[in-house]
């Protein structure tokens, strides 16, 4: 136990000594927060139009004052041509543009029919598709608002949907991103740190005088873990309650259950992270597999950013050997739906499992290398 | 004769800590000059500044007639330089290593091929002339770290602690070709704190916890000290210190 | 500069001696760009949807057929009654419940409100809206077949047919959008790691000390040490322009000329930026948490996952900063819309400086001498 301890004492030393790794692994959760809690937005609003108004009489200037009268849109350029619609999407200030025709006011007048163009900068589909539909909308309401004028009547048939937006009723991003960042924040710890520590002691040669030591190589890993995991947990903490007080996110699960299922997932990503240093020989090869063979993965593929129900079939399937998918899951449950153990029980059997399974092959790759 | 190094009350300070104070000796064309000192005295400190990988703090010193103050890139022209941690590429084979330190010293492709051979051939390494030198050997290592800090014939060399950790024979044969060096004119400053190598220099100078203490051929050192040999030269002057402490 | 031909020599050698790290630098890369692809998109599809129908109608009937006939939705159950309480919801097997009220069928034929509710699970905001938005297009489609038939639709009114284009992504392809900008990504990444990992690689095992006292200029150590990962970048970069091309079907609207010509620019931002790093980095890991710190705010900044026009305005005003959103911009523009070289001036320009200001930084920071 004195020599668990000795080893422990020694990691921690690695760790609070070098300033600057210790300041970047709380900064990051934070810049992260700040940015993802206030910069990164998916909400469409002020989006930057040009208008192209080739007729120029009242009801066409009636129709651009109702497609303004939103917050969402700005003209940001009036063309004169429709040569300068191109011109105008190559530089990239605008998202849409839109088109009226010359005979606008006559066709309404005469024909009670007349086309308007709609054009929107589709490179992005999402942001392309949406922006067209609230154009769309604005130019129906301006039709309903007309109807009614004239007719005073209201339509035939009327089917209203009450939604319920259930766990995140004001749709805040905080809400994915806070459990999200514990997810991947804990993987970088981890993983990240433990593989180098280790393989940094393989490099220097200090690892073969610990192994000429008494100790049990177990207890050796073991004590070169513990204050990862520490860290890591106090990390988590530190995550979990920056979501709580600044983005009011809430923490609705038994805190004991929460803390366990931190727990879990440390060590199995801290087995991971043993595993890549029984694989990688430098301390540059184990900084790059586990920034590319998880760190981008585990960002793409886990849920975080993206669903996974969107992915195709095989992708969904890699996202089943991540264990960031599970805790994922496991994590916004507890927090944002309160789960008891057993509705993320098959989620947490799994990580069991994958704990099990890279500490065996760990040990039998450490095995294999010192023999 | 021309002195190569001056040095006038060089002084180095790191905040409170003075590791080198006031420093005065010089080194002259040719000589194999000796800087002696227990660990932690001063030596890598007061090297490292006479190479030009330090700014002194005060005093004032040339090395080949250049000043370590301004003119640092011009004393690295004219050097060599062997640092006490191995420092050849181990990912790099022998030639490989040669080529790029000639070439960076500014060697032609003529003149570092034929001074690689020669080397390969004066130290008899023919057959891992080809291999990563993470594969050789750390007393080669030595001598071949030794051969390419001096591939560009500098006019002086500085050796640090260049015999660490390696058998006597091969230090012998070290020194030897220290000699040889020293007879084609160059000058060899040297670290070590092995006293019978001290034995080996023309001139030594002894430092004690920043201060030069000794300084002199040994003969004189051994007389001035009542000494048989410099080890009990060296005795004396560190215990010395440790009355001076308290 | 004939020393420099030295380093260069010697940096390649290193590169290509290392059997690791050679597959992690050409072949991870080209990998992330085939899978990741095909995982960041944002399209909406297969929502897991559970049904009750109250009304067991006729009209609810084909209500539910349109969602089970649409792409967008994937119907679990289709019960008659609230068996389970929102259950599915809370284990997240389904994201959207809809009910279905009794007399559905009936309040509409007498022209009468009828009211449906959705139970959405509304975690991940932002999908969740764009699922709202797709059932309700669905209950608007149902309303309006349902009024064309009745011919019930309002004669005299206006009409305005709307023609909504979808210009440069006609088929709205989400990879189209995301390949070019995860291809920036990559490479820049690539290069950003190993330049950051360099310099304080030689400091950990003391080999600079001997380069410290050579004659070499500082500016020929970071050259040497600068142009070797800028082939490589420019390498994985062509690689992967072909792979976007030949797996993706990218379409290369306007002059590639540009996309290289940016790229020679940006990679000494990006390679200059990891040099520095490495030279204020103490160990290899340090350097690479800060690399990493750095990678994180340029991809949260750079317009990459959540278009840029939508952020708070100092956010927008950070991006400026972001050299990053830069080639993602010339990417998207150039690939997408076919920007010519007028188009991009301004992006040449502000990297160019950029490029300066970090290169002289990068030498000035190098220090031969302590």
């Amino acid at each position: 136990m004195d020599r668990l301890k000795g080893i422990i004492k020694k990691e921690f030393y690695h760790i609070f000594r070098d300033k600057r790794t210790l300041l970047i692994l709380f900064g990051i959760p934070i810049v992260q927060i700040v940015l993802f809690g206030f910069a990164i937005s998916t909400e469409i609003k002020e989006v930057k139009v040009a208008l192209l108004n080739q007729s120029k009489e009242v009801s066409s200037h009636q129709l651009v004052n109702k497609i303004l009268s939103t917050s969402y849109f700005k003209v940001d350029e009036i063309l004169e041509n429709e040569e300068a619609i191109n011109t105008s999407f190559k530089k990239g200030r605008i998202k849409a543009a839109i088109v009226i025709p010359p005979h606008f006011e006559e066709d309404i007048l005469k024909n009670k029919e007349a086309k308007v163009q709609i054009i929107c900068d589709a490179s992005d589909p999402n942001t392309g598709t949406q922006i067209g539909a609230f154009l769309e909308g604005q130019i129906q309401s301006f039709l309903y608002e007309n109807a009614q004028k004239t007719f005073g009547s209201s339509p035939p048939i009327q089917i209203n949907t009450e939604i319920q937006m259930r766990y995140n009723p004001e749709l805040k991003s905080a809400y994915t991103f806070v459990p999200g960042l514990i997810t991947i924040i804990l993987m970088l710890i981890c993983t990240m740190m433990t593989s180098i520590a280790i393989t940094r002691e393989i490099e220097t040669g200090t690892m073969e005088v610990l192994l000429a030591s008494p100790m049990h190589p177990s207890i050796i890993i073991l004590g070169k873990v513990i204050p990862y995991l520490a860290l890591s947990f106090s990390i988590a903490v530190f995550i979990l309650f920056l979501g709580k007080f600044v983005f009011g996110v809430p923490i609705l699960a038994h805190f004991g259950l929460i803390t366990f299922e931190i727990l879990l997932y440390c060590l199995v990503v801290l087995a991971l992270g043993i595993f890549i240093s029984t694989v990688a020989k430098t301390q540059q090869l184990a900084l790059m597999i586990s920034l590319f063979a998880l760190f981008l993965p585990t960002m793409l593929l886990s849920g975080f950013i993206f669903p996974i129900h969107n992915m195709p079939l095989p992708l969904q399937m890699v996202t089943k050997v991540i264990p960031a998918t599970y805790f994922n899951i496991i994590i916004k449950a507890l927090m944002l739906k309160g789960a008891t153990i057993s509705e993320i029980l098959k989620e947490t059997l799994v990580l069991a499992g994958m704990f099990v399974v890279l500490v065996g092959v760990s040990i039998k790759r450490f095995n294999i290398r010192l023999g | 004769m021309e002195k190569i190094i001056e040095s006038t009350e060089l002084t180095k300070t790191f905040g409170d800590f003075t590791a080198v104070n006031k420093i005065t000796f010089d080194v002259k064309k040719g000589e194999i000059f000796g800087f002696l000192g227990a660990n932690g005295a001063g030596k890598s400190t007061a090297m490292r500044m006479l190479t030009g990988l330090l700014s002194p703090t005060s005093g004032a010193a040339t090395v080949a007639g250049y000043d370590v103050f301004t003119e640092q890139e011009k004393i690295k022209k004219n050097i060599g330089y062997m640092s006490q941690k191995f420092s050849l590429y181990n990912d790099l084979t022998l030639m490989e290593n040669i080529t790029f330190y000639g070439g960076i010293y500014g060697l032609s492709n003529t003149q570092i091929k034929e001074r690689g051979e020669k080397l390969i051939e004066r130290l008899d390494l023919g057959n891992i002339k080809k291999k990563l030198l993470k594969e050789v050997p750390l007393g080669w290592k030595q001598k071949i770290a030794f051969s390419v800090a001096t591939l560009h014939n500098p006019k002086v060399v500085f050796l640090d602690e260049p015999t660490g950790g390696v058998d006597p024979i091969t230090r012998r044969q070290f020194w030897e070709m220290i000699y040889e060096k020293a007879d084609q004119g160059m000058t060899v400053f040297v670290t070590t704190h092995y006293m019978d190598e001290a034995e080996y220099c023309h001139r030594i100078s002894m430092m004690v916890h920043g201060e030069i203490h000794g300084y002199g051929t040994p003969k004189e050192l051994k007389k001035e000290f009542n000494a048989q040999n410099m080890d009990e030269v060296f005795i004396h002057l560190a215990r010395g210190d440790q009355y001076n402490l308290k | 500069m004939k020393r420099f031909k030295f380093i260069l020599q010697k940096e390649f050698k290193q590169i290509f001696r290392d059997k690791g790290m050679l597959p992690i630098i050409f072949l991870m890369p080209i990998m992330q760009l085939m899978v990741l692809s095909f995982a960041a998109t944002f399209d909406v599809h297969n929502i897991n949807m559970e049904i009750i129908d109250k009304d067991q109608s006729s009209l609810s009937q084909q209500l539910i057929s349109k969602y089970a006939s649409s792409s967008y939705f994937n119907i679990l159950q289709n019960t008659p009654y609230d068996a389970d309480n929102g259950e599915s919801l809370q284990t997240g097997e389904a994201v959207i419940i809809l009910e279905i009220p009794q007399d559905f069928e009936k309040n509409i034929i007498h022209h009468q409100p009828t009211q449906l509710s959705a139970k959405v699970d509304a975690i991940d905001g932002m999908s969740a809206g764009v699922s709202v938005n797709y059932a309700q297009s669905i209950i608007r489609d149902f309303q309006d077949n349902y009024l064309q038939e009745k011919g019930l639709l309002l004669k005299n009114g206006l009409k305005i047919n709307i023609s909504n284009l979808n210009w440069y992504n006609n088929s709205l392809n989400y990879k189209f959008y995301m390949v070019p900008g995860l291809l920036v990504l990559l490479v820049s990444m690539i290069g950003i790691f190993l330049t950051s990992m360099n310099i304080v690689k030689e400091k950990e095992i003391g080999t600079i000390e001997q380069l410290n006292v050579t004659p070499i200029t500082k500016a020929e150590f970071i050259i040497g040490k600068l142009f070797p990962f800028w082939c490589i970048g420019m390498f994985v970069l062509s690689l992967g322009l072909s792979i976007a091309k030949l797996v993706f079907d990218i379409p290369i609207q306007g002059p590639l000329s540009i996309v290289f010509a940016f790229a020679m620019i940006y990679l000494l931002v990006v390679l200059g930026l990891g040099l520095i790093i490495s030279t204020l980095s103490d160990t290899q890991q340090q350097s690479m948490f800060i690399a990493w710190f750095f990678m994180i705010v340029f991809v949260l900044l750079s317009g990459l996952f959540t278009p840029i026009e939508n952020m708070p305005g100092w956010a927008q005003d950070l991006t400026l900063l972001n050299p990053v959103r830069y080639f993602i911009e010339i990417m998207r523009n150039v690939l997408l819309k076919g920007a010519s070289w007028a188009d991009v001036k301004m992006n040449f320009f502000i990297i160019g400086i950029y490029g300066i200001i970090i290169n002289a930084l990068a030498v000035l920071l190098y220090r031969k001498t302590n």
